[in-house]
């Protein structure tokens, strides 16, 4: 069986599934259930200043965008930090701990921008016996207004402020969680590792309206006919924050940097992915907001199973594995070509890989009177449209032709060695090949 | 319709090798990964859901869909033999329409459920496909306990006993394990000797004896068992048949529904198997639905059904009932047997029409028959010394017998639906019980 322990910048836990800093661990009775449940971690729901508590909308707070059965995809919210007293939380926040010592506690912090305010804080928060601390430098809306939250994380000089507040006020390991709504995650993750941080959790959420409603032309959620952008999370970001992760996971700058991934994380698949990309665990919110915090059986079981189909021992064989495949796209090789192949016998005959090539592509599928479709060589670029629209897992799928045979759209033999666009004669700053 | 199944009397062949191949081959075909991963799809995963509830084996539902969605069948086996061992069987008998299905919020909502059984087919296929065995057995405890009855409570019994590291022999009267998986249902349900591969499948765990041909009464007496072994586990079933209490029962052509099926199951060539050209089978549940299918896949020409209350009040779920219309079969109601016509051998069955409190309106109808089934219900044949409740193997707790270090499930047992997977469920919950016990 897999060893599914996870060490995450010296902080312990059982499996590297925590549940991210959101409404699912903004309370003691939630975190005690979600532990009970199997969860791995904690980042608690990010605390702010001693003083009047921030005040939430009276009215919806989540939006959401749906696939086919109504399956959600993608959640937004207009949430702020937690509306509850710091005391309170911090009470609740060293209940926990103590009765789950092998559980990890990471405490989600956002205060202002200003040295007091983190020095206050910060041996409060440790005096709870929590393992670590997570800068929330990326929520989006409302604190960002107030000068904190992402309004932070997307000044580099500022993450790097903070960060070295932190690392002096505390013997925490500090996570800096990251905003997405930036051009170039590397600046802030640089600028983390330059102030000290022990790692970079992302992505928070993204800027985003998930409808309008078109009878009161009001975006929703709608508070009394106006809403404000909310932060986008959920399957839908999977993708984006996979590809951040990999870049922090690849630049030089902050190569080896551990990483919590986050973003869409809801099965054990998921985790997988995000790993092998570099992340050293993941958190998860918008999942367990669906399905509730049983998941975390599925995630374990099955990354467990994996690990052992593929011959992992323990998590860090796992982590990073994929980053020295995702590279520049010069870099890729233009000797790999590919055909499409429609296997007849899955074939549903519902032709949306035909529309699809037809009118959108390279005009590489023919249709016959009996609605069999198959694909022409002599267009056929292998651009996997037809793979993604087909509805059938399978059906469709991407053969790479031999070296030596010949390509029927260019007429040219496929070559064995790899050749890619640094040496390639139409690049007007190709290297000439030694 | 052949010319063959228009011949009297009592013969086989009359449909062809190919015709019966098709008849009898899986009554729902498995799942491919496509229709498997559409099915998976629609499940919502509730929240402490009602398929959960109503399976009998409390199998977590939603987490083996939800595993089969992340592309792992084979974890989401591992889920489903955790609180059944016998989930490939319970997969493809499990009147699922009245358990998981019935309940499934889908159902409810759209009258068309989560396909919850197929769903566990392919799960638990996928696992046993790869020759798989997802447990290991404990250290030996040293502790023997002896299972009597190789059925669904017996196996599930002697699995988790063998699991948790003791000895167990498990003896059975028939040639073959399995009990009633392998003797008593429909053959379309469990085609190609699925029965004994999985009872092959369960005993990878280890630990366990089979001897076969050994009946409780024959060469078992229950206070050896008792001397021999530290515990003693019954799963015998319900060996007994009622009879109509009709002059001419014993005619030739009348059998008992149970013995049909089981000579079927055991039949390699069907082509070989007689059956009448005019059936009757007398009873309302699955066995009676069993053996009117089988009657008319073999070729039988006309099959019915007697049964004595109304469609309403029959065991045989509604879906059993259509499946067997749909064959052809015709399902009377509100008739008893009331006189048995032949010769030489069965004729004619005289049924009398019944009201509501079961008195004859003194109306009859002749029917043609050359053969008759009763499908009236098994009975327990006792055993010396066992206190008994309405003619079964009296329980208390996770079957614990009258008789100290001695437990009972399955259909022998008082209490629970007489269904492969209660019996599943009382023989694995009994077996922890023993385990219990064995270890205070």
């Amino acid at each position: 069986m897999a060893d599914l322990t996870s060490t995450f910048v010296g902080i312990k836990s059982p499996n590297p599934f925590w549940l991210a800093s959101a409404p699912p661990t903004d309370k003691e009775y939630n975190v005690r259930r979600a532990f009970k449940a199997g969860w791995g971690g904690v980042v608690w729901k990010t605390l702010g200043a001693e003083g009047p508590p921030v005040v939430n909308v009276n009215g919806p707070r989540y939006g959401a965008i749906y696939g086919a059965d109504r399956r959600l995809l993608g959640l937004n919210n207009i949430e702020l930090i937690t509306d509850r007293p710091l005391q309170t939380n911090l009470d609740e926040i060293k209940s926990v701990k103590r009765d789950f010592p092998d559980r990890a506690m990471v405490v989600s912090i956002m205060v202002p921008c200003e040295e007091d305010a983190w020095r206050a804080i910060l041996p409060r928060v440790e005096e709870t016996g929590a393992d670590g601390i997570e800068l929330n430098f990326g929520c989006p809306h409302g604190m960002s207004e107030r000068g904190m939250g992402a309004a932070v994380g997307q000044v580099p000089e500022y993450i790097e402020m903070v960060t070295r507040w932190c690392k002096q006020y505390t013997r925490m390991p500090v996570i800096v969680k990251l905003t997405p709504n930036i051009t170039d995650v590397r600046k802030p993750a640089a600028a983390a590792k330059r102030g000290g941080a022990d790692a970079v959790s992302l992505i928070n959420t993204i800027n985003s309206i998930t409808s309008v409603n078109l009878d009161t032309m009001s975006p929703e959620p709608s508070i009394d006919g106006k809403g404000s952008h909310g932060g986008y999370c959920g399957p839908a970001v999977k993708p984006i924050a996979l590809s951040m992760v990999s870049e922090i996971a690849r630049d030089p700058e902050t190569h080896g940097m551990p990483i919590s991934g986050i973003g869409g994380v809801t099965t054990w698949r998921d985790a997988a992915e995000f790993m092998s990309l570099g992340a050293g665990n993941v958190q998860v919110c918008t999942a367990v907001m669906t399905y509730g915090f049983k998941i975390v059986d599925e995630m374990t079981a099955g990354l467990s199973r994996w690990m052992d189909e593929k011959g992992y021992r323990s998590v860090d064989e796992v982590v990073g594995r994929a980053v020295p495949n995702v590279t520049d796209w010069q870099y890729l090789n233009l000797n790999y070509v590919a055909k499409a192949r429609i296997s007849q016998d899955d074939c549903i005959k519902c032709g949306r890989c035909y529309a699809a090539c037809e009118d959108t592509s390279h005009q590489a599928i023919s249709m016959s009177a009996d609605r069999t479709f198959e694909v022409i060589d002599a267009e056929c670029v292998a651009c996997n449209l037809c793979v993604d629209v087909c509805p059938v897992e399978n059906c469709i799928t991407m053969e790479r032709l031999a070296p030596g045979t010949v390509d029927a759209r260019t007429g040219k033999v496929v070559e064995a060695e790899p050749a890619d666009w640094t040496t390639h004669p139409n690049n007007p700053g190709a290297v000439a090949a030694e | 319709m052949t010319e063959a199944m228009r011949l009297d009397g009592i013969r086989a062949g009359r449909l062809g090798a190919d015709d019966l191949a098709r008849n009898f081959s899986d009554l729902h075909e498995p799942f491919d990964a496509h229709e498997a991963m559409v099915a998976a799809d629609r499940c919502y995963f509730c929240h402490d859901a009602p398929c959960i509830t109503a399976c009998p084996t409390d199998i977590d539902i939603p987490m083996f869909i939800r595993q089969i969605q992340t592309g792992m069948p084979e974890t989401a086996a591992k889920t489903i033999f955790d609180q059944n061992i016998l989930g490939g069987m319970c997969a493809r008998v499990c009147p699922t329409e009245t358990l998981c299905e019935e309940v499934c919020v889908r159902e409810v909502a759209e009258g068309k459920p989560v396909e919850i059984g197929r769903l566990q087919r392919f799960a638990t296929d996928a696992m046993m496909a790869a020759g798989e065995h997802p447990f290991t057995r404990a250290p030996e405890t040293g502790k023997s306990v002896a299972v009597v009855g190789a059925g669904p409570a017996g196996l599930a019994c002697a699995h988790r006993l063998a699991l948790h590291g003791h000895s167990v022999t498990l003896f059975d009267a028939r040639p073959k394990a399995g009990g009633l998986n392998e003797y008593g249902i429909a053959a379309y349900k469990t085609p190609g000797g699925y029965a004994q591969a999985e009872v092959d499948w369960l005993l990878k765990i280890g630990g366990i004896t089979v001897e076969t041909g050994r009946a409780l009464r024959d060469s078992l007496a229950l206070d050896q068992l008792r001397a021999d072994h530290d515990a003693v586990f019954l799963g015998i079933g319900l060996g007994g048949v009622g009879a109509l209490g009709l002059a001419g029962e014993d005619l030739a052509g009348t059998a008992n529904a149970v013995d049909f099926i089981a000579t079927l199951r055991q039949q390699d060539d069907l082509t070989q198997l007689p059956i009448g050209r005019h059936v009757v089978v007398i009873g309302g549940g699955m066995t009676a639905v069993d053996a009117a299918v089988q009657s008319k896949l073999l070729g039988a020409e006309t099959v019915t059904i007697a049964y004595r209350r109304g469609r309403d009040r029959m065991p045989a779920s509604r879906y059993e009932q259509d499946l067997a219309a749909s064959h052809g079969v015709r399902l009377m109601f509100g008739v008893i047997p009331h006189a048995i016509h032949g010769d030489d051998r069965l004729r004619e069955v005289e049924l009398a029409y019944v009201g509501d409190d079961m008195a004859p309106t003194g109306e009859t109808l002749r029917l043609p028959a050359d053969q008759l089934f009763r499908a009236i219900g098994q009975k327990l044949i006792a055993v010396e010394g066992l206190a008994t409740e309405r003619g079964k193997i009296a329980v208390t707790g996770a079957g614990r017998t009258s008789l100290p270090g001695v437990w009972a499930g399955g259909d022998c047992a008082a209490g629970g639906e007489d269904l492969t997977v209660t019996a599943v469920a009382e023989g694995r919950d009994a077996a922890e019980d023993i385990h219990a016990a064995l270890s205070a």
